[in-house]
């Protein structure tokens, strides 16, 4: 079945999201699109799947144009989709999860569960994707989970197949594994669409390769004919630098020791199961791991989001195991939050307001209960400048600034004082590459200054580049201390999987 | 890809264990003191286990020596406890936990028929048929919640249906009640489904006004018109069914099979959702939208119209159980007769873990603290009857605030599902 995409048009208030998009996907085919977070692919495939409506432009399916007005209709047509974010019901069985709308019934219905587990089964043996099909969805690995959704959109005859970022929760070898996959829906003659930012990814699996930004289609090239450069410069529209530049660590004294450390999550589970570290001032330490191993925990715990359980945190020799954010604040600790809109950000604050939210009960923005405007202007004037914020004003609510300005606003407040350990986690999600740049700056700089600096990220490739030191997580654990310039991301893959070479 | 197995007990587990093994412990401390050394020397306690009118009439009584009995229990209890604090019970601690609050039970009932007697089976018929709204509440919370709407509106649903239960039944007969009832329950629902999950308005408050808003009008009525005109509130009772052969069983024939309409409803209403929640396209769908709406929505499942059916069959279980006050209870309307019922519906709901068959066997423990007050005054027992009358209340406080371990509602539970 071939599917083909024309004029596609879409405006939210304010933004030109597709704007004349034009794309073919033929059977027996990966096209690869490729784009910066907000160029507009997830839109794009939201049309396709009838979750959004088009402004303008129609939908193709084998010549004949088709209207979506719900995904009911796209799944219909053939189309199915993989999302981001897995659209499992975790307390689901994986047969649950597959037949779910479209259930095989015996009776008025009652669903035939026999004959919907013999059927999973039989789609997991044909394309060779194992899974237990009455495990729960919440007791299986990620890796798991993304076969059932293929299995899902299987299930349902789909001719064309849509991958929305499917790497972004893999390890190295379960993306080599997923590539496997690919490649035999491939040559069973189905179409499929990969939607990545990742250009390395994009380069090894597709046949073709489709570049957006800013919501239009700005070239397809073959993989053969370009390379990582090119493609960087096609999806940013100027030329990147790609490979981070630091001089080499000159680590001094011991800043953050981490003793035997034990934290629970919200629901009673053990996250972090024992870890023991230590970072020196002027090196960064990446902590690598695949989402959901206890970083988010952990990283709670050594900014006083979250008391541990049991073991001992000690900053610059002082125990601040069970101290509050704002003790660990005062012992000159910053924190980049994960999910910067919830944890870092008041949204309906204006942008001078976030920058202050840490220090706004003292000296000088508040005298006794009144609080001093006029300083805290200033303040947000002159962070603007310094970190390059680009804002229309101090004034307005933080929300309106894009995702990278809003990265800096956190950076702004949190490295703007005299910093000797930084907690980063997650600092660079969903930005662009532009911000991306800046803030991998903008560390090294502190890390030159003589702070000691923990980044933890699941994107394999950025911990590499600016760690000093690459420990890796897994079950809740440290399994590795290793050092990034003489291992490879292989390597590295195998202990994020839990493998022990 | 499998973590390591080690077993870790958290901080709350741990808290919770050694928190139940000391109750274990107060308890029987508290068994052995009052009830044990309450009722030396008062002799026995009989329990009557059949009535006069039954064909086994001569069944005999369980006659039991009560400070004895206090004795064992104390010394069951203190043995829980013990375990519990020691070794834990695992997986079998909540129905330790239910053997345990049995035991404290019948300890208290010994001690307080001791040297006189006592009829056990009028007790548990009194249960059982209490428990019937608070069971149709617990099943309509169901209902809702398992496609994520929080029906607080239960109480006010309750109410109307027997309002109209009331009035319908005084003038074409009792069928015509029930059929009213339902359906006012049924738009009450709507009502709620209209403004929670079309116009996402908070769902609590919505809940809140129509409760207001149903006891304000049917108590308006009430005094306006009912006290003036007697004959629109006097609809008649529906009679006990006697199911054959199994109603003569002695003690459980008698709590079971003997009762009227609304008894065996629940029964069958219990059957009926489990099977289906559980086993139908309906009912997979349903916990689908409950649990991840998104996920249901791309796959074709339409969440809007399953919140609207499952609101509405809900609202139909609550208007269907409030006539239970005037067909199978009382016979006339009473300003706010339901009395919170409705809340302790929800409360029940809850400490059944969102299950049909949870739900039930939660409002039949709320239906016996409520019968154990209105028997107990007559054994002149020394505790204030308005502690008596607290004592469902303080249950459901107990309940909810987690004795039976944390229960996990609905992923989306009260979440409005907005469309993108």
């Amino acid at each position: 079945m071939e599917l083909q995409l024309r004029g596609i048009t879409k405006r939210f208030p304010g933004v030109l999201a597709n704007d004349r998009v034009d794309l073919t996907v033929r059977p027996g085919e990966i096209l690869g699109l490729l784009g910066e977070n907000g160029a507009g692919k997830t839109t794009l495939m939201n049309i396709l799947y009838g979750l959004y409506s088009a402004d303008e432009g129609e939908i193709l399916v084998d010549g004949v144009p088709r209207t979506f007005s719900g995904p009911g209709d796209a799944i219909a047509a053939g189309i199915g989709m993989v999302h981001q974010h897995f659209m499992l019901v975790p307390v689901f069985t994986v047969t649950e999860n597959v037949v779910l709308g479209v259930e095989p019934t015996r009776g008025p219905g009652i669903i035939n569960m026999r004959q919907a587990r013999r059927d999973v089964a039989e789609i997991s043996s044909k394309y060779g994707l194992e899974v237990d099909p009455d495990a729960l969805i919440e007791s299986i690995p990620v890796g798991v989970q993304q076969r059932v959704e293929i299995i899902k959109v299987l299930f349902r005859d789909a001719e064309v197949l849509v991958f929305d970022e499917p790497t972004a929760v893999l390890t190295p070898q379960e993306v080599e594994e997923f590539f496997g996959i690919l490649r035999g829906l491939r040559d069973a003659g189905k179409a499929i669409v990969f939607i990545t930012h990742k250009l390395k990814e994009v380069l090894e699996i597709s046949d073709r390769i489709c570049v957006l930004r800013r919501g239009r289609t700005v070239g397809e090239r073959a993989p053969g004919e370009v390379d990582e450069a090119t493609l960087a410069e096609m999806m940013v529209g100027r030329p990147v630098e790609l490979v981070v530049q630091k001089a080499p660590a000159r680590p001094g004294e011991v800043v953050l020791e981490v003793d035997d450390l034990m934290v629970f999550d919200d629901r009673d589970h053990p996250r972090v199961k024992g870890v023991t570290m230590s970072v020196r001032a002027g090196e960064i330490v990446g902590v690598a791991g695949v989402q959901g191993n206890g970083q988010t925990e952990l990283v709670e715990a050594l900014t006083g989001m979250r008391h541990p359980f049991s073991g001992a945190i000690r900053v610059l020799g002082e125990v601040v195991t069970r101290e509050s954010p704002r003790g660990y604040h005062q012992r000159h600790v910053a924190h980049v939050p994960e999910d910067r809109q919830r944890a870092g950000l008041v949204l309906g604050f204006t942008v001078a307001e976030n920058l202050i939210l840490d220090s706004y009960y003292g000296e000088p923005f508040s005298h006794w209960i009144r609080m001093d405007w006029d300083a805290i202007r200033g303040t947000g004037r002159r962070l603007v400048e310094e970190y390059d914020i680009r804002t229309p004003s101090i004034e307005i609510p933080v929300s309106n600034l894009s995702g990278g300005n809003q990265q800096k606003v956190i950076v702004a407040r949190e490295f703007s004082r005299d910093v000797r350990l930084i907690i980063a986690s997650q600092p660079t999600r969903g930005l662009d590459v532009g911000s991306i740049e800046y803030i991998h700056e903008r560390i090294i700089r502190q890390r030159d200054t003589g702070a000691a600096v923990v980044i933890v990220s699941t994107e394999l490739d950025e911990v590499m580049a600016l760690a000093d030191r690459l420990l890796v997580m897994f079950g809740g654990r440290i399994v590795a201390d290793l050092d990034p310039t003489s291992v490879t991301s292989a390597q590295v893959g195998l202990y994020m999987a839990g493998a022990t070479p | 890809m499998t973590a390591p197995a080690t077993v870790v007990r958290s901080p709350a587990e741990i808290r919770r264990a050694r928190r139940l093994g000391i109750t274990y412990i107060v308890l029987a401390a508290f068994v052995l003191w009052v009830f044990g050394m309450g009722s030396l020397g008062e002799g026995s306690a009989t329990f009557k286990l059949v009535r006069p009118t039954d064909r086994f009439k001569d069944f005999p009584d369980l006659v039991l020596p009560a400070a004895g009995i206090a004795f064992v229990i104390a010394a069951a209890l203190a043995a829980f406890g013990g375990i519990q604090l020691t070794r834990g019970f695992k997986k079998l601690s909540n129905v330790v936990l239910a053997v345990g609050f049995i035991l404290f039970i019948f300890a208290f009932l010994a001690w307080a028929a001791a040297g006189s007697s006592f009829s056990l089976v009028g007790m548990l018929d009194e249960s059982v048929k209490r428990s019937v709204p608070i069971a149709m509440g617990a099943l309509a919370g169901v209902m809702c919640e398992r496609v994520a709407v929080i029906n607080i509106a239960i109480e006010g649903m309750l109410l109307g249906g027997a309002f109209v239960a009331a009035i319908v039944g005084s003038q074409f007969g009792s069928f015509w009640a029930l059929v009213g009832a339902t359906m006012v329950g049924v738009v009450l629902a709507w009502v709620l489904a209209v403004l929670a999950v079309r116009y996402r308005v908070d769902q609590i408050i919505v809940g809140v006004v129509i409760n207001v808003f149903v006891l304000g009008l049917t108590s308006f009525i009430s005094q306006r018109i009912l006290n003036q005109n007697p004959h629109l509130n006097n609809a008649t009772l529906l009679r006990p069914i006697k199911i054959p052969l199994l109603g003569d069983i002695p003690f459980f024939g008698q709590i079971l099979f003997q009762q009227n309409i609304f008894v065996f409803a629940m029964f069958i209403l219990v059957a009926v959702m489990t099977y289906s929640l559980f086993h139908t396209k309906w009912g997979l769908r349903s916990r689908a939208v409950g649990e991840h709406p998104k996920a249901a929505d791309t796959l074709g499942v339409n969440v809007y119209r399953y919140r609207y059916l499952n609101v509405m069959m809900g609202g139909a279980i609550a208007g269907f159980g409030g006539a239970f006050y005037i067909q199978g209870s009382v016979g006339r309307f009473d300003e706010n007769m339901t009395a919170g019922k409705g809340f302790v519906g929800l409360a029940a709901m809850i400490f059944g873990r969102w299950h049909p068959v949870g739900a039930m066997a939660a409002a039949l423990v709320f239906g016996f603290a409520d019968s154990i007050q209105g028997k107990l005054a007559i054994l002149k027992v020394p505790i204030p009857s308005e502690f008596l009358l607290m004592a469902p209340y303080l249950a459901t406080i107990i309940v909810v605030a987690g004795v039976v371990g944390r229960a996990r509602p609905p992923a989306a539970d009260g979440q409005p599902y907005v469309k993108e």
